[in-house]
């Protein structure tokens, strides 16, 4: 088989579409092991939460495994690679041949070792199965409490909450979402779930899962002694990269598989892409894991080009982060919490309780590298250019920035020009 | 393909683009119902933005990317390439509002709707025969649209 893709999120479709760029014939083999196509994974919350039905999940239309000559083996699991021989070997002891191979195995929930987790009544939130399996719980529950004040935790708790149950977050760090928020903006999410009736309690963790004399969940032990009554626990920390296969295999894997700017692997014809790989990020300067949705869809576009031929260098990620909290809309990009004593580091904020909203700017050398909006987020996309683009910032443009009016005007004159007004497109 | 080119040499910043789009994407397509009526009512929204500095302006909206940043961010598959058209194709049904799209396309070419959670975006005013109303009607050829 020329191409072959295991795991089939959105890497994998990026990575057939960046395929079918160059080459619109060879067919190509995509390996998954859950049952159904390509489904927006954040969409599990919208599901949970009642918002949507099952029939809005796929990503594409039903036809576009069969027009892009795709063939689907679902509710497969792949479970040794051989890079030498260059074969793959299924659960089941089917051997598939490669030239091309895409690691597109994602992220699995990170599951840390809380005495009482194994058994009933615990659940994890990253796929469609939970999501279905939760909504068949959720009608026989009063509470529920879950670990971990992430995206996907205050996800989670917010969709069962929608869902009429009682929720309680625990979040170990001082606040709800500190990888991507400042202590303003999380503070003003909380507030948001505050005021609709979701709990969150910072600062604590769950020690143990109480059970009864006949295993179901009763409660949880705290690590500042309370207890919290509940008779289901969603344990949402995280995720980790899902790299065992390639570890395995000799694969070179440091946090996630290791992957060069044209998104190889050390191994010949095998390349990585989405949460499953340390990619190139463009802030850092060096590869990360920033396992988000864009990034995923990016890097399996570029390892899809690459795979068939056009030599396509991947420009690097950019971390982002769009999430609203019952009407609250938040947007963070790039870096949001510079290092406190680098002095190459500037912040501008604006915060408006009252009106709850939110604006904070990082400068880096003059350059702008990270914003964060809370409440009034329409001009999110033209900070992102500055971002995005590294354009240079001078003293009038830097107060439109601050006063929340970026402009394409204030772009250097060439780029503006070659961006709207080009002579000819590339094609 | 067909894409609206502005040019900031000749935009005056009449916004008369602006209206000419509300009307091409109102019911009634009367100037003066989709202008005060509808777009109070229904929350109709032009999808172009004018920018203003100093003495020049323009009027942007999609670009149509051959590669779209907002497409790659969509979490619902509410945005998608035509592989026929190359348009850039928003997918109404599907969309969820959850803004990814407004934050990660660097030409800030996505709006919110006023009122419901959906997402306001330049479609080339693909079901109007004679192409895009915004470049009929500027009044000083600012906007352009054809093949580059
Ligand atoms: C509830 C929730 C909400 C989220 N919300 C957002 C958001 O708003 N914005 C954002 O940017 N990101 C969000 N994310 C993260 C985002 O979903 C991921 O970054 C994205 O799905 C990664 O895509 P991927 O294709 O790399 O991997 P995945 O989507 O994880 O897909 C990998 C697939 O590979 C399969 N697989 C794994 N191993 C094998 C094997 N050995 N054989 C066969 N198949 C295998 C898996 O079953 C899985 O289906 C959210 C995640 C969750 C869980
Ligand atoms: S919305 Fe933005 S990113 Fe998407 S095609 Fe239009 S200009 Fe490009
Ligand atoms: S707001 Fe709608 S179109 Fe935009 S990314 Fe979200 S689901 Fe897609």
């Amino acid at each position: 088989m020329k191409y072959v893709i295991i795991g089939n999120g959105i890497a994998s479709i990026g990575a057939i579409e960046g395929i079918r760029q160059v080459d619109k014939e060879n067919p190509i083999m995509v390996i998954g092991a859950e049952n159904a196509p390509a489904y927006g994974r954040p969409l599990i919350s919208y599901l949970l939460a009642g918002k949507i039905k099952a029939d809005r999940m796929a990503l594409r239309p039903t036809k576009f495994y069969e027009l892009n000559n795709v063939e689907l083996k679902l509710g497969t699991t792949v479970a040794g690679l051989d890079t030498q021989k260059k074969i793959i070997t299924t659960e089941k002891g089917e051997e598939i041949e490669y030239e091309n191979l895409l690691l597109a195995t994602g992220g699995a929930p990170f599951t840390p070792p809380i005495p009482g987790a194994e058994g009933a009544g615990v659940y994890n939130f990253t796929n469609l199965a939970h999501a279905q399996e939760l909504i068949g719980t959720a009608k026989d529950i009063k509470r529920a409490v879950v670990i971990g004040g992430g995206l996907i935790g205050l996800k989670a708790a917010e969709a069962l909450f929608d869902r009429g149950v009682d929720v309680t977050i625990v979040e170990l760090s001082d606040r709800v979402l500190s990888l991507a928020f400042d202590e303003n903006a999380a503070s003003l999410a909380a507030g948001r779930l505050d005021e609709v009736g979701l709990k969150v309690r910072t600062g604590v963790s769950v020690k143990e899962i109480q059970r009864d004399a006949e295993g179901y969940v009763v409660g949880c032990h705290l690590t500042d002694g309370g207890f919290l009554q509940t008779e289901i626990v969603v344990i949402a920390i995280g995720v980790v990269p899902n790299y065992n296969l390639a570890k395995d295999a000799n694969v070179k894997v440091d946090r996630g598989i290791m992957v060069d700017d044209h998104m190889r692997t050390n191994a010949e014809g095998v390349y990585a892409a989405g949460d499953v790989a340390q990619a190139l990020d463009m802030l850092a300067g060096e590869n990360r894991v920033v396992p988000i949705w864009p990034n995923a869809y990016n890097q399996g576009f570029c390892a899809g080009k690459n795979m068939a031929g056009r030599d396509t260098g991947y420009s690097g990620g950019l971390a982002m982060n769009s999430i609203s909290f019952y009407g609250l809309p938040t947007i963070s990009v790039g870096t949001v919490n510079p290092p406190e004593d680098d002095k190459n580091f500037e912040v501008a904020m604006k915060l408006d309780e009252k009106k709850k909203s939110y604006r904070k700017l990082v400068f880096q050398n003059g350059n702008l590298v990270g914003y964060v909006l809370v409440g009034d987020i329409d001009q999110a996309g033209m900070f992102t250019s500055f971002v995005k683009f590294k354009l240079p910032i001078e003293a009038e443009t830097r107060a439109k920035l601050m006063a929340g009016e970026p402009d394409a005007l204030h772009w250097p004159d060439e780029f503006f020009n070659e961006t709207w007004n080009p002579e000819h497109t590339e094609e | 393909m067909k894409r609206v080119y502005p040019d900031k040499e000749f935009c005056i910043g009449c916004h008369l683009c602006e209206v000419a789009c509300i009307t091409a994407h109102s019911e009634s397509k009367d100037v003066v119902i989709a202008y005060t009526q509808e777009r109070r009512e229904k929350g109709i929204t032009s999808c172009k933005k004018v920018f203003e500095k100093g003495h020049t302006c323009v009027a942007v909206s999609c670009r149509h990317c051959d590669e779209p940043a907002c497409v790659a961010a969509c979490i619902s598959g509410g945005l998608h390439k035509d592989p026929k058209t190359g348009r850039t194709v928003y997918d109404r049904e599907k969309c969820v509002g959850c803004w990814s799209c407004l934050m990660a396309c660097p030409y800030g070419a996505i709006k919110r709707h006023p009122v419901e959670n959906k997402i306001i975006k330049c479609d080339l005013c693909q079901d109007r025969e004679e192409g895009p109303a915004c470049v009929a009607a500027c009044p000083n050829l600012a906007l352009k649209f054809e093949e580059r």
